[in-house]
């Protein structure tokens, strides 16, 4: 206890947190789901982890050298952002092409911007946006067991059906960190446990998926179809390690909410109505370029004040 | 000569409209996918501002001020009519990649700039180099652009396909979005080299023209709404701390006249646009 009071002015009573315990935290929600990624791929996994996890903390640091910035590397922000991207592709994806996504992650989405707190789209999936994008090819090519096939989510778009408990444990195609959605909750319940994250963005985000895929997937309330949606692709991973970074979502309660609908919404329109089957990187970063508009709408009122007046409009001299 | 001369570099360098101006940003980013694109819409840019500067320069005198605009878009639609005949007959290829943005010059913004701030206000002579200066930076602009999305976008330059980045495209440098970021990091690489040559002791006049007060030369001006307050804010003259120091006698009333000269300019200059200012200068240069 007498660690946590100071003399001081106030606060007087202040938590350990800082942004390298919460990141640490997060790298440690994220090992079950990498251990059975690089169990269930391989050895190729664990290099393109390593690899994206590395250029990550290289460019950061290097960027902060060339423009004279202190080097903020130490708050581990960049290892997170590097494992999120590597967990989020698939593992037969070129080494070279991992690299220039974890540059582009770091230095155009986040450095630019102005560094961790600035960016306004999670650097993880703009590096992802940025590769399927430039890869098509080898972005949407999945192999399981040293098979090329399809993802549930693809062979779920073409009406066939799928096994929902290979899904859950993740013995399926997809990207290293996606498949096992049993190992994404462990992290997740982690998380919460700790108190780094709460479980609005995430619940109200997999309600409203839930709803929008009953109304218009065409399945009705078929809980097989529902689950397989639901471990499905990245909307696990997505909704509790993506969707909840505290950068790129919205911090008033009401504003949480609606960022969880526009992100169930938007998933469920990419997967139903669009193209690929796949949309919640997509349905993330559009989301995220909603929050300051979000937080703008919902600022709560404070205790005790009186909602204040507009004034009359003065007529613009211009 | 010299007058010219500077002209060449202000379109070139001081002012290039890609990378300091920031105009002409639709062509810019949607044509420049190659470089010979990029050559190709800068070039024919070139020759209209070139020939639209230099007619309008000619006809300045004759163009009542009220309709201006609409006279100056029918000789640049002009002059973009023939570019356009004849880049259909004699370059087919690059005719039918630049589609729809070679008679978008019409309304490119560098040439009514141009027109407006420039060629509409001095003789033919300094009007046409600024044109051949500004179209010249305009090409310079775009074949960067055009290059750089190339190389990283399709592994080859002016079509010339470089072997060892046959399996290195990134496809999104192709797209529009990495036209953005392209345009983004030549102009960072810019300010770096402008700030450098700066530090070396080179003063540069100010970018972007308004701050330096020289109206006249910045292509801005036709858009400019904060062109008089800066006007006329310079010319206020200095207080001088004695005035201050004084007690009230004559200071107040000096300060009075060159504070209600200054807004009355500004409510002029802001309930009308900038007509009624550019209608006194256009006077003042034409006697």
């Amino acid at each position: 206890m007498s660690d946590l009071l100071k003399v001081s002015s106030s606060p007087h009573v202040r938590a350990k947190d800082d942004t390298s315990r919460i990141m640490l935290y997060v790298i440690l929600a994220l090992l079950p789901t990498t251990i059975f990624g690089i169990v269930n791929f391989g050895l190729k996994a664990l290099l393109l982890v390593c690899v994206c996890i590395a250029t990550c903390v290289a460019s950061e640091y290097l960027f902060e050298k060339a423009v004279g910035k202190k080097s903020t590397i130490k708050d581990l922000s960049a290892v997170v952002t590097g494992l999120l991207l590597g967990l989020n592709l698939p593992y037969t994806v070129p080494v070279w092409q991992a690299i220039l996504g974890s540059i582009f992650a770091i230095v155009v989405v986040k450095m630019l911007f102005g560094g961790l707190g600035q960016n306004f789209m999670n650097p993880a999936l703009g590096g992802r946006a940025f590769m399927v994008i430039s890869f098509a090819a080898t972005m949407t090519h999945f192999e399981y067991d040293g098979v090329s096939g399809a993802t549930p989510l693809q062979l779920l778009k073409s009406g066939e059906m799928v096994n929902t408990f290979d899904m859950l444990i993740g013995r399926t195609a997809g990207t290293i960190g996606e498949t096992s959605a049993l190992c994404i909750l462990i992290g997740a319940i982690i998380l919460i446990l700790l108190g780094v994250i709460d479980l609005v963005i995430p619940g109200v985000y997999i309600l409203s998926f839930v709803i929008f895929i009953t109304l218009f997937g065409g399945h009705g309330l078929d809980s097989t179809y529902i689950v397989a949606h639901l471990c499905g692709g990245g909307l696990m991973l997505g909704a509790f390690f993506m969707a909840t970074d505290y950068v790129t979502s919205p911090i008033t309660p009401l504003g949480k909410v609606i960022f969880g609908i526009c992100l169930g919404v938007l998933t469920g329109l990419f997967r139903i109505f669009g193209n690929s089957a796949e949309g919640v990187s997509f349905a993330i970063i559009f989301s995220n370029l909603l929050v300051p508009l979000i937080e703008r709408v919902t600022v709560p009122r404070a205790f005790g004040i009186v909602k204040e007046q507009k004034p009359k409009e003065v007529k613009a001299n211009e | 000569m010299n007058k010219n001369l500077e002209r060449l570099y202000n379109g070139l360098w001081k002012e290039n409209p890609t990378f300091v101006l920031m105009l002409g940003m639709c062509p810019t980013l949607a044509v420049t996918t190659s470089a010979i694109n990029g050559i190709g819409m800068g070039l024919s840019t070139t020759v209209v501002l070139v020939l639209s500067n230099m007619m309008i320069s000619a006809l300045r005198n004759l163009i009542p001020d009220r309709v201006r605009m609409p006279a100056f878009i029918v000789v640049v639609a002009s002059f973009v009519t023939i570019v356009q005949f004849l880049m259909e007959g004699y370059t087919p290829s690059l005719y039918s990649s630049l589609g729809i943005y070679i008679p978008l010059i019409v309304v490119n913004c560098i040439i009514l700039g141009r027109a407006e701030s420039y060629a509409s206000k001095n003789p033919i002579i300094p009007s046409m180099f600024d044109g051949i200066g500004m179209g010249l930076g305009f090409t310079v602009g775009l074949t960067l652009i055009g290059i750089v999305r190339e190389i990283l976008g399709n592994g080859s330059v002016f079509g010339a396909v470089i072997t060892p980045l046959n399996d290195f495209h990134i496809s999104l440098f192709g797209l529009a979005p990495g036209a953005f970021i392209v345009l983004g990091f030549l102009v960072a690489i810019m300010n770096v080299v402008r700030r450098n040559m700066e530090a070396k002791g080179k003063p540069l006049p100010a970018v972007q023209g308004c701050l330096g007060g020289d109206c006249a030369g910045c292509s801005l001006s036709s858009a400019c709404t904060g062109k008089s307050l800066v006007h006329h804010v310079e010319q206020l003259p200095p207080v001088d701390p004695k005035d201050v120091a004084k007690p009230a006698s004559e200071a107040p009333s000096v300060k009075h006249t060159a504070n209600a000269k200054n807004t009355e300019d500004v409510e002029k200059s802001g309930s009308d646009s900038s007509y009624a200012d550019d209608k006194e200068v256009g006077k003042g240069e034409n006697k």
